[in-house]
């Protein structure tokens, strides 16, 4: 025995765990086995969906840097950095039936243009009436541990020391900050202070049409000036830092209200 | 038809799959049970099942190199085990931690043990899963001063880590992913649970309690066992143990929730190797467990969150406890300390170290190096 254990050679302690592993994993494949044996489904037809996510502040296109733009509410601020969280995108049928786009999570960057456009695959062909998604990350993810692509911490969107991903990111430089800049990290995903919203932009009558000949894309506008009107106008004189609490909540209510809406469809 | 051939045939393989893993970690004839791959039955169910990130005998091993790499850090002299000494049962000395270029933290470092089944982790809860909680220490600048973008490119121009990585988790470059669950298999193995006490409560041999640990153990039951309950000695709760009347300094739990009832809680700890641990309290305000009882008995403050635990008859705040039961107490909490656990090779630094050195610790008399 080259090293001794922890917990290995002691007094008698420990008889009968040392099956607790096979038992498991013999469980866990009877569980696959049982899984395995429905009988698979025959291959449904399928097709993509685009969204394009197109920000803007008003009605002015957004763009990154010096760019001066008013709030709505008497002030002004330019943005630097606009990210957020687009998950468990669905789609809905006139019949009330929808489907739910398998493990969607997408990170929508300001500065990444590829990013706003976000590509649905493997969508089971057919007419689509309406579209919901979650701005932000489940609380399931935000507590799963280590995670991959959009959801990698090396994209910057978790705060660590009290755990969870940032759902939306805006920040820049507003004159009528104390400090000159703002911050706002919206995120918390426990009660009282859930900011997780779900949105369904209106199709307005009409419908989406996948199947493996057309790609339609929906192309939406993201309104940021949304952030800062609507329920509780937000002022930077008053608020210029956000990191959870009652003050993203705030934010959240008021982009809930109207940040996404469906501009056009291109059936394709 | 032959779709369901080719379907069970893979769930054979599945199950085969399954049973590899079983057999390396628990049930090989010649190998040892990789470290923490047992779990105490005392605890009761893990919130970190093993399942979620199977213990293996190369991952860990990796977990426990990172743990102990200074160069994770921004400048290369501050390593996980600079602050989570193994022989005070991965607590810290110092009374604040100390980072990166000698910069005081804001908390004192504790111990790390049986992790696995914490729901929420640091004193004010905020860490909610043990994977993704090694960002706080690398990113703070009070600690390791990192980014993870910095240790991912560490890592991944260090051609033995390179290969070390690959090996495990096949696929490069190394991620965050890999990072955070290689350190996750060393962090969640640190199972202590061989305590005397341990031993006592199996009536295994060398667990047999003197006069005053049986009293003191009676007594903590009855007077400090709501909160340090379980068998792991504490409830999973955040408390007001009266340190302050206005928590300025550190607010605790309400930094979390935004919670004005929160303000001046903290997590309740363990008390497993407690008296190894000290300096006590979140900020190490107390050096030794005689002043830690001295504050329970006459120590306290007032604030709107105490535990009304602590709101005695006539206004008297604390746990009335007379010199002879702070004896017993003393006496029963260093049966806590589980000196296997303290030494045990498997979780010292590996040698020869990885690169920078671990701080020297402040030799105390009576503990093991
Ligand atoms: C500079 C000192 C320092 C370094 C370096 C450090 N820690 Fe810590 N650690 C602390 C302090 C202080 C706390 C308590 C934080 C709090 O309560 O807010 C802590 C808490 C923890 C906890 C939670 C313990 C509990 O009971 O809640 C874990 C787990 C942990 N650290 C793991 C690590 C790992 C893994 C690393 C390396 C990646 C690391 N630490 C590096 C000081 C440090
Ligand atoms: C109402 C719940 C409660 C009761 C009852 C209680 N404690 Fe505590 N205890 C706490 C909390 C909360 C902390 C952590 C406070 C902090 O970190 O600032 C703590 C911390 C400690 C610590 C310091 C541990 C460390 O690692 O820093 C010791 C030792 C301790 N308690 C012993 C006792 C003893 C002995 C009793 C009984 C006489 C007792 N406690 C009763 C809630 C309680």
């Amino acid at each position: 025995m080259a090293t001794q254990l922890p917990g290995a050679g002691r007094p008698a302690p420990r008889r009968g765990r040392r099956f607790g592993w096979p038992l498991l994993a013999v469980l866990v494949s009877w569980g696959l086995v049982a899984g395995c044996g429905k009988a698979p489904e025959p291959a449904a037809t399928t097709g993509n969906l685009y969204l394009e996510l197109e920000p803007t502040v008003g009605t002015a296109p957004l763009v990154l840097g010096p760019t001066l733009y008013p709030t709505g509410n008497g002030e002004q601020f330019t943005i630097s950095t606009f990210k957020y969280y687009l998950s468990n995108v669905k789609l809905h049928r006139a019949d009330g039936t929808h489907y739910a786009v398998p493990d969607s999570y997408f990170l929508v960057d300001a500065g990444q243009p590829a990013s706003q456009h976000v590509a649905l695959h493997g969508i089971p062909a057919g007419t689509y009436t309406g579209l919901s998604f979650v701005v932000g990350v489940d609380s399931a993810r935000n507590v799963a541990g280590a995670q991959t692509g959009a959801l990698d911490p090396v994209k910057g969107m978790f705060w660590d020391w009290n755990s969870g991903y940032i759902f939306v990111r805006l920040e820049g430089t507003a004159a009528a900050s104390a400090t000159g800049r703002y911050k706002y990290a919206i995120m918390g995903f426990q009660r009282p202070y859930n900011t997780l919203r779900t949105i369904a932009p209106a199709f307005g009558g009409a419908t989406v049409a996948v199947s493996p000949e057309h790609e339609p894309e929906v192309h939406m506008e993201v309104d940021v000036q949304k952030m800062f009107v609507g329920p509780t106008p937000m002022r930077f004189a008053t608020v210029y830092d956000s990191e959870g609490g009652p003050t993203s909540v705030q934010i959240a209510n008021n982009y809930a209200a109207g940040m996404f809406t469906v501009e056009h469809i291109h059936p394709n | 038809m032959s779709w369901l051939r080719v379907g069970l045939l893979a769930c054979f393989g599945v199950l085969v799959l399954n049973l590899l893993p079983a057999w390396r970690t628990g049930l090989g004839p010649t190998r040892q049970p990789v470290p923490g791959a047992q779990l105490p039955r005392q605890f009761g169910q893990p919130v970190y099942a093993p399942a979620q990130n199977p213990p293996e005998r190369r991952a860990f091993e990796l977990g426990r190199q990172l743990f102990y790499d200074a160069r994770l850090s921004a400048d290369g002299t501050v390593s996980c085990g600079s602050c989570h000494q193994q022989a005070r049962a991965f607590a810290s000395p110092e009374r604040l931690s100390q980072g990166v270029g000698g910069r005081p933290g804001l908390r004192n470092a504790p111990a790390l043990q049986n992790l696995r089944w914490r729901r929420t982790f640091f004193a004010d809860g905020g860490p909610k899963h043990l994977e993704t909680l090694p960002l706080a220490p690398l990113t703070n600048p009070r600690e390791m001063g990192t980014t993870l973008p910095a240790v991912l490119a560490k890592l991944n121009a260090d051609s033995a880590y390179a290969r070390q990585f690959a090996a495990v988790y096949g696929q490069r470059p190394i991620s965050s992913y890999q990072l955070l669950r290689a350190l996750a298999q060393f962090t969640a193995a640190l199972t202590s649970a061989s305590s005397r006490y341990d031993y006592h409560v199996r009536r295994a041999a060398g667990g047999r309690f003197t006069a005053p640990e049986r009293r003191g153990q009676a007594l903590f039951r009855a007077k400090c066992g709501s909160c340090h309950a379980t068998e792991l000695f504490t409830d999973g709760s955040f408390r007001n143990n009266g340190l302050n009347r206005r928590f300025g300094q550190d607010s605790g739990r309400v930094v979390v929730t935004f919670l004005p009832t929160d303000r001046g809680r903290f997590a309740v700890p363990s008390l497993r190797n407690v008296a190894r641990t000290a300096p006590y309290m979140h900020d190490g305000r107390f050096g030794t467990l005689a002043q830690v009882l001295a504050h329970y008995d006459h120590g306290m403050v007032a604030s709107p969150t105490l535990d009304p635990i602590f709101r005695g008859p006539n206004g008297r705040l604390g746990i009335p406890l007379t010199a002879a039961e702070q004896r017993a107490l003393l006496a029963f909490l260093a049966t806590l300390t589980d000196e296997a656990f303290c030494r045990a090779p498997e979780f010292a630094a590996p040698r020869p170290s990885p690169g920078g050195k671990v701080r020297a610790a402040v030799r105390q008399p009576g503990i093991a190096p």
